[in-house]
């Protein structure tokens, strides 16, 4: 498999990260280089084998469901880059 | 007395219990060899008044007979932990400005035993790197030099390296994803300790690949890796992942007696292209452990060969979906907009400008064998891999080995700016004895054991079984005797 400029371009739109369109050939060519890298695996016979989840055998904690914490909302948006009114702000979404 | 920044945690601890310094003296004389190292660039965040207050703290509690395992004991923390109040950033622009409001519980753990603060370090922006050259600060220096270029002290923990061998801090912690503990601690002729998946909790350590993240110390010594484990190490319900096995006394398991145990030497890891040094540095570790009575077993984790490109498609994915927090709503960086911006631009430049180069590629990286189409060729076979890799592990020590001995990079340390950037693979592949561990999830630990013909150290590293950091330390205790590695940089900074 090997990415073209094009899906670059969806990768970099599907990870918001902009990138200019000058920058993409360089971007298709790195990613390429990595994938490439990765199709080792191909070598290897994992019929019948389990995809790995977690490191340990165990089953995820499980607490009582009820509220333990709260009442910090000012602490909450101490580093929010703009904040108004007990709210995070961000650009018009809905017209 | 010696320089007081140049003690071990355990000299440092008797002289402070027999009164013969105090918790501010040692304090003082870290702060005074940071303030001299500016040329190192490892500590990236300086809390000197925080340091001061906790220092007076931990001398009213020596006076008052009540020390713990670390009072009084000053330590450098690397930047991708949580301190509440103080900057921490991951080595990343997009998190510029955020002080979190609350400790990780690492941290946490450390103040409560008694530590005290000297800063943040230096590493790899989000971890994510072998060199410490995709910091936002710049990368961190090795103190050792043997000509006038400047060296990598390694990544990711490239700053907890350089400030432990720089006799900065007298101890440090670090986070080990693919061997970002080890590598630099061989780098650097230190002690680096990546203890089991689970041991240490995960609360408040800014994310990279949650199923390999793991904290652990880097420190001076093997008794002093001990003692600082034991004050990390928690079952803690804010990480689900955490697990729930006691804290032993790691200390008090190092008898320094390996007679009868069975050590493994993987062949699979006399990979091409090896420097003979290394291969000799191997030789000679294995001997150290036959000669204190172990016995040698050749084993072989078929596998092996496959951990790398396993690592570089689970690391990635995971990343990818950690790193999609930072949109620049909730803390760091937000881009400035222009007109008629919407949301969707201001995720993509706000990442675009807060993110550097390797971060960005692992995102897309992650995000493109996460997407439809790619999922089960990429991330669903590398998981599988990663069984496979896992299962070799458990097949050795099933079989009845104690503990596996390897090299812990394939070179020494190289200069800052000698790899390719056009190419991130070659980088990769510093990796190549580390990510195996992580990807099985066991305690492995890297020991400064010689030095090649330059005069830089080279290390090795043992792995454990899950949660026997005990047992692990007391091999490595050993073979840290035999090594008797005492080799210093010489101060050029």
């Amino acid at each position: 498999m090997s990415i073209t400029e094009d899906q670059a371009r969806k990768v970099a739109h599907l990870a918001r990260i902009a990138v200019d369109d000058a920058a993409l050939p360089a971007l298709a060519r790195e990613l390429n280089g990595i994938l490439h890298f990765m199709e080792q695996l191909n070598e290897v016979d994992v019929t019948g084998v389990e995809p790995m989840t977690g490191v340990t055998p165990m089953r995820l904690k499980r607490r009582v469901d009820e509220v333990t914490t709260g009442s910090m909302a000012d602490r909450i948006l101490s580093n929010a880059p703009d904040a108004r009114e007990g709210f995070f702000a961000v650009p018009k979404v809905v017209e | 007395m010696t320089d007081l920044n140049t003690l071990t945690i355990a000299d440092a601890r008797d002289a402070l219990r027999k009164g013969d310094t105090t918790a501010v003296e040692l304090t003082e004389a870290c702060l005074t060899a940071i303030e001299g190292a500016g040329a190192l660039n490892a500590f990236v965040h300086h809390t000197p008044d925080l340091a001061r207050d906790m220092a007076r703290a931990a001398d009213a509690r020596i006076k008052a007979g009540e020390a713990t395992a670390l009072t009084g004991i000053p330590l450098g923390i690397k930047d991708v932990f949580c301190v509440r109040g103080v900057p921490s950033q991951a080595a990343s622009r997009i998190l510029e400005g955020f002080r979190p409001e609350y400790e990780s519980t690492v941290t946490q753990n450390l103040w409560n035993a008694g530590a005290v603060m000297l800063g943040k370090l230096n590493q790899d922006e989000f971890a994510m790197g072998s060199a410490n050259e995709s910091s936002c600060y710049g990368p961190a220096v090795n103190p050792w030099k043997v000509d006038d270029r400047q060296l990598t002290p390694g990544g990711s923990s490239g700053g907890s390296a350089a400030a432990v061998a720089a006799d900065l801090c007298l101890a440090a912690t670090g986070t080990d994803t693919g061997g970002s503990i080890r590598q630099p601690a061989a780098f650097t002729g230190i002690v680096g300790l990546k203890p089991t998946y689970g041991r240490v909790s995960r609360w408040g350590v800014i994310a990279y690949a949650s199923s390999l993240d793991q904290a652990g110390p880097m420190t001076k010594t093997v008794r002093d890796a001990a003692i600082m484990l034991g004050a990390m190490a928690s079952v803690d319900p804010q990480d689900s992942t955490s697990a729930d096995v006691a804290v032993p006394d790691y200390e008090s398991l190092l008898t320094g007696d390996i007679r009868g145990k069975r050590i493994g030497i993987p062949r699979e890891y006399r990979v091409e292209g090896m420097p003979p040094e290394i291969d000799a540095l191997w030789h000679k570790g294995a001997e150290m452990l036959r000669d204190a009575g172990a016995e040698i077993v050749d084993i072989s984790l078929p596998h092996t060969k496959y951990a790398l490109p396993a690592y570089y498609v689970i690391a990635p994915a995971e990343a990818s979906s950690n790193l999609a927090r930072y949109d620049g709503v909730r803390y760091g960086h937000r881009a400035r907009l222009g007109q008629g911006d919407g949301i969707t631009e201001m995720y993509e430049k706000t990442r675009a400008e807060g993110f550097g180069p390797e971060v960005q590629r692992r995102v897309m990286i992650g995000t493109y064998v996460l997407s439809a189409g790619f999922y089960d060729a990429y991330y669903n076979r590398a998981r599988k891999v990663r069984a496979l890799i896992k299962r070799d592990f458990e097949i050795a020590f099933a079989e009845g080995i104690d503990a596996i001995l390897a090299p812990t990079t394939p070179s020494a340390a190289f200069g800052l700016g000698a790899m390719d950037s056009s190419d991130p693979v070659q980088m990769y592949l510093n990796d190549v004895f580390t990510v195996t561990l992580n990807l099985a999830g066991l305690p492995g630990i890297a020991v400064p054991v010689g030095q090649d013909k330059q005069g830089l150290p080279l290390g090795l590293q043992m792995f454990g079984r899950p949660f026997e950091e005990g047992e692990l330390l007391n091999h490595a205790l050993v073979l840290e005797r035999a090594a008797g590695f005492v080799a210093k940089p010489r101060r050029w900074w």
